[in-house]
């Protein structure tokens, strides 16, 4: 059956490795559903969450082909149950109308999202949540006016004391 | 340390690495190399293009075992080598392919001969990687040469700017590179080894599917080994032929599309099937689902992203052939296996080793020689130990099916891409590493075609070789297909405007001969073994003549077509 896996690895931080591995998903027809990537400072190494829409076999397969990578350092497919994910997204809704600014504020407020910028006739709000959460929002607010919105991708670390990298904490 | 220029720290990191030979075409950007290249106890082979380039560099990969090197120049140079990088990486040869490239000042301004070769070459490499700094030249070559011949075998590119082959450094060379995320662990899980060993101890009907990772590993000898222990009819791949001696009672035959009727009876029969050292190609199994239904499939290779890949395994054993196939032996001798010795199955081998491999009963139409009579005269008048390359085609499956090898590294095809004009220009690679023994390449008149300009190289470097040329006029695989699998309508296939392929060798002063009979043919080959050019023997063949056995597309092995 196939699902969203969130899979996390560390590669070398070096000139075309995000090209080699975006180009290993073309090549092998794995799907890319979302993708976070950011530098870890002073280890020369990039973290980067994917998450693929995949069967068991089919997961299986990408983590091998990325374990195969000369430059991918380390590579664990996460298990839903014992990970925090996160993706975060901004909102800019149009709120000309009093009532769609306040109705803007409620929701960004039920989400416990933050308001970045206000202007006369706009306004955008930073909601972080899982992937549903974020689409409920996006839901919700759509009534009001979405004029446009960027989302990161899920992040994600698994619980307690397991880490990616080999070694101890 | 030492202050050299980057050409020549890559010819000092080559001679490091014990290279002796490098197949390649200068261009303007690798100017700078060539001429440092005087310097150094190097040859350089001078391709007529840089695809003959890369090719030869594999053959003489596969016929040493070692690493082959092409070089080519920026640009067109660098673009003409990816066919015979992606064929050597798609068939495990490691190869080392060296680009020059634009100055760095110019990369991404669509200089004069600048191709993004990196990204070019990214899907049809093992690895690859630009050099931004001459004193990085000596770590780049170490790595190139780690990966490619490591785990398994593969291309790698290194794309050189030329600047930075002029700019003079201050150079290290290092013994060992190491980089974090390549893992090479060729001792295989014990207890994969134990739970592997167990199932194949219990086999009533083994059979064993060798591919070409036994012969990369060096690992034939524990194959036969464990093959008798188990008294386990082996099959081996397309290529995998050599890691099994075809002589051997236990032997099948290749299976596959144009496997034996042996090989493709038993393995889908088989209740345990051990693969070793293969990836098993849609041209290995035929239809999945039929490849092996009852049997408990055990697959042992070096990379563990093609076990499980194509065909659903029980057991997976990652790691070396060799180390591998020893382990299992000496569990099973433990288990007091009892495995293979069923008569009814080994009655059923014997059986099937006598049957025909297709269509013998009609003779030779007037004119034409029968392709497998041609293979089994070769086979029967070259030395145990010759190497023979194939083209692509018909002229393949006929060598495959036909021409028997008995020793690893003797047989060598593009199984994976499939490369016509490869055989050429790989023969002469594989004589380069091997000059002691005959090396013939079995073409068709479509293949050779692609790379007769190799011929040049051949000639001037005196490297001989002899190619048979099974000349039918046709594209004759693809004419095949339009036969069995399209009413019979030809569409593109027709190749009379041929050369005259005996003008064509003696034009590059070669020989050429043309034969009428199988006995001038066998006279020919024994002439052109000892010669010193090469020679093209042309031989006419019907235009209407199949390959036998054929497994339509979407059958099972079992389903193939012995004639129509």
């Amino acid at each position: 059956m196939s699902e969203l896996h969130t899979i996390a690895f560390i590669v070398e931080n070096k000139p075309g490795v995000l090209f080699n591995i975006s180009n290993m998903f073309r090549k092998k027809n794995f799907n890319i559903h979302s993708i976070s990537v950011g530098a870890i400072p002073n280890a020369e190494v990039v973290r980067i969450t994917i998450v693929v829409q995949a069967d068991a076999r089919g997961v299986y397969q990408v983590v091998e082909q990325l374990d195969k990578m000369v430059d991918v350092v380390e590579v664990k497919r996460l298990d839903p149950m014992r990970i925090v994910r996160r993706e975060l997204a901004l909102v800019k809704l149009t709120t000309a109308d009093p009532w769609a600014r306040e109705e803007a504020l409620t929701c960004v407020n039920d989400y416990h999202g933050l308001i970045l910028n206000i202007d006369p006739d706009t306004l955008i709000a930073e909601v972080t949540g899982d992937s549903d959460e974020i689409d409920a929002f996006l839901e919700k607010v759509k009534p009001i006016g979405i004029i446009e919105f960027s989302r990161t991708g899920i992040t994600a670390l698994e619980k307690g004391r397991l880490r990616l990298e080999r070694g101890e904490t | 340390m030492v202050e050299m220029s980057g050409a020549g720290a890559l010819w000092t990191a080559l001679k490091k690495e014990g290279v002796s030979h490098v197949f390649g075409l200068p261009g303007g950007s690798v100017i700078p190399l060539c001429d440092e290249l005087l310097g150094f106890d190097l040859r350089f082979i001078l391709a007529r293009h840089e695809q003959g380039a890369a090719h030869m560099a594999d053959g003489y990969a596969r016929a040493s075992g070692r690493v082959g090197v092409c070089l080519a120049t920026s640009g067109p140079g660098a673009t003409n080598l990816v066919t015979g990088i992606a064929t050597a990486n798609m068939d495990s040869s490691a190869v080392v392919a060296f680009t020059g490239q634009v100055n760095r000042a110019v990369i991404g301004s669509d200089a004069f001969q600048e191709v993004d070769i990196i990204g070019c070459s990214a899907s049809v490499t093992k690895y690859n990687m630009q050099v931004r700094r001459a004193c990085e030249i000596p770590a780049a070559v170490k790595a190139a040469f780690h990966i490619a011949s490591t785990g398994r075998r593969g291309a790698v590119l290194v794309d050189l700017p030329k600047d930075v082959t002029i700019d003079v450094e201050e150079m290290v060379f290092p013994e060992t590179v190491h980089f974090r995320g390549y893992k090479v662990e060729p001792a295989p899980d014990q207890r994969e080894l134990d739970v592997a060993a167990a199932l194949l101890a219990k086999a009533q009907r083994p059979v064993i599917v060798a591919g070409g990772g036994v012969i990369n590993a060096g690992a034939s000898r524990q194959l036969v080994a464990l093959s008798e222990y188990l008294m386990a009819p082996t099959a081996t791949t397309l290529m995998g032929k050599g890691a099994f001696p075809a002589d051997h009672p236990l032997s099948l035959g290749m299976c596959g599309m144009h496997g034996t009727v042996a090989a493709n009876n038993l393995v889908p029969e088989a209740d345990v099937l051990l693969i070793v050292g293969a990836r098993l190609s849609d041209r290995t199994t035929g239809a999945v689902k039929s490849f092996a239904p009852n049997a408990k499939v055990i697959h042992v290779d070096i990379d563990k992203t093609e076990v499980d890949k194509n065909v659903e395994t029980r057991m997976r054993v990652v790691g070396d052939a060799g180390l591998a196939l020893s382990g299992l032996l000496e569990r099973v001798g433990k288990l007091r296996s009892k495995a293979g010795k069923d008569s009814i199955w080994h009655r059923k081998l014997a059986e099937l080793r006598c049957a025909s491999n297709g269509k013998n009963g009609n003779g030779a139409k007037e004119g034409y020689l029968r392709a497998p009579d041609v293979i089994k005269a070769l086979r029967k008048v070259l030395p145990r130990n010759a190497i023979v390359t194939t083209e692509v085609g018909q002229n393949q499956m006929w060598a495959a099916l036909h021409y028997d090898a008995y020793e690893p590294r003797t047989f060598f095809t593009s199984g994976g891409l499939g490369t016509m004009g490869w055989g050429f220009p790989a023969a002469i690679g594989a004589k380069t590493a091997r000059p002691d023994v005959p090396v013939v390449d079995i073409a068709g008149d479509g293949s050779f075609g692609m790379t007769e300009n190799s011929m040049a190289t051949s000639v001037e470097e005196e490297i001989p070789v002899v190619v048979v040329v099974l000349n039918n006029q046709m594209l004759g695989m693809v004419a095949q297909w339009q036969r069995l699998f399209y009413d019979h309508r030809y569409s593109a296939v027709n190749l009379r405007g041929n050369p005259d392929f005996i003008k064509l060798a003696e034009a590059y002063g070669a020989e050429g001969v043309r034969v009428e009979t199988l006995e001038g043919f066998e006279a020919a080959v024994r002439r052109a073994i000892v010669s010193e050019v090469s020679t093209v023997i042309d031989v006419p063949i019907d235009p209407e003549e199949n390959v036998y056995p054929i497994v339509p597309p979407g059958m099972g092995l079992k389903d193939a077509l012995l004639e129509v």
